[in-house]
């Protein structure tokens, strides 16, 4: 077994192992209460799950043709910073337009700075 | 060996994307609905990359960045939606 097939062996685990964090995020998207908490299962787990498929598939190139792709570091770096900013904008922007928490969900402490106006009139 | 991770990594995505379809169209709000189009993005990215080891070519590498920047930017223009009302805003002339 020589470095060529150990590295395909290694490319193509580590994408293994990134869809099946994909598919752990599709579960908490679909098994979650509201809009929050699934927040939390499709930022984290899904932005993970790309960056193992990107880096798999960049070390399968590497072993295999001798090619370090640039292009794929790109990518890597646009996504690990791009997909958290995208996940905050997206809560910030449901929580002002008053989208409702879970009933099981216990305390809600910017409730009293942001929308005091609504509960005392 | 190889084939077969690679056959079996493509189908877990696709379950992936069928989920979150099935987000879109019973998500109660629109924020949800919004991040499960921003999950298919992300989704649809790795799946790119997993087509070009499988088929063994470096011409579909550039489609990774194109879609990360367009998902990102609908994304952010979709939040913009929801929490103004309004997606491009014009400055008057005073």
């Amino acid at each position: 077994m020589n470095v060529n097939a150990i590295g395909e062996f290694v490319g193509a685990f580590l994408i293994l192992i990134g869809s099946i964090m994909s598919v752990v995020s599709a579960f908490g998207l679909i098994r979650l209460p509201d809009v929050y908490t699934r927040s939390h299962a499709a930022t984290k787990s899904s932005t993970l799950a790309v960056l193992l498929t990107l880096l798999g598939a960049f070390v399968y190139f590497w072993t295999t043709a001798h090619f370090i792709s640039v292009r794929l570091l790109l990518g890597i770096v646009f996504v690990f910073l791009t997909a958290p900013v995208a996940g905050h904008l997206l809560v910030r922007s449901a929580y002002r337009s008053k989208v409702k928490l879970a009933d099981i969900s216990g305390t809600d402490d910017l409730q009293d700075v942001l929308h005091q106006e609504e509960k005392n009139s | 060996m190889i084939n077969t991770m690679l056959t079996i990594s493509l189908v877990l995505l696709s379950i992936t994307i069928v989920i979150s379809v099935l987000r879109i169209i019973l998500g109660p709000s629109l924020p949800d609905r919004v991040l499960a189009l921003d999950v298919i993005g992300v989704n649809l990215i790795a799946s790119i990359a997993v087509i070009s080891v499988l088929m063994n070519t470096k011409a579909f590498l550039e489609v990774i960045l194109i879609l990360g920047i367009l998902s990102f930017i609908g994304t952010i223009a979709y939040s913009k939606y929801i929490l103004r009302g309004i997606v491009v805003e014009r400055k008057r002339d005073r």
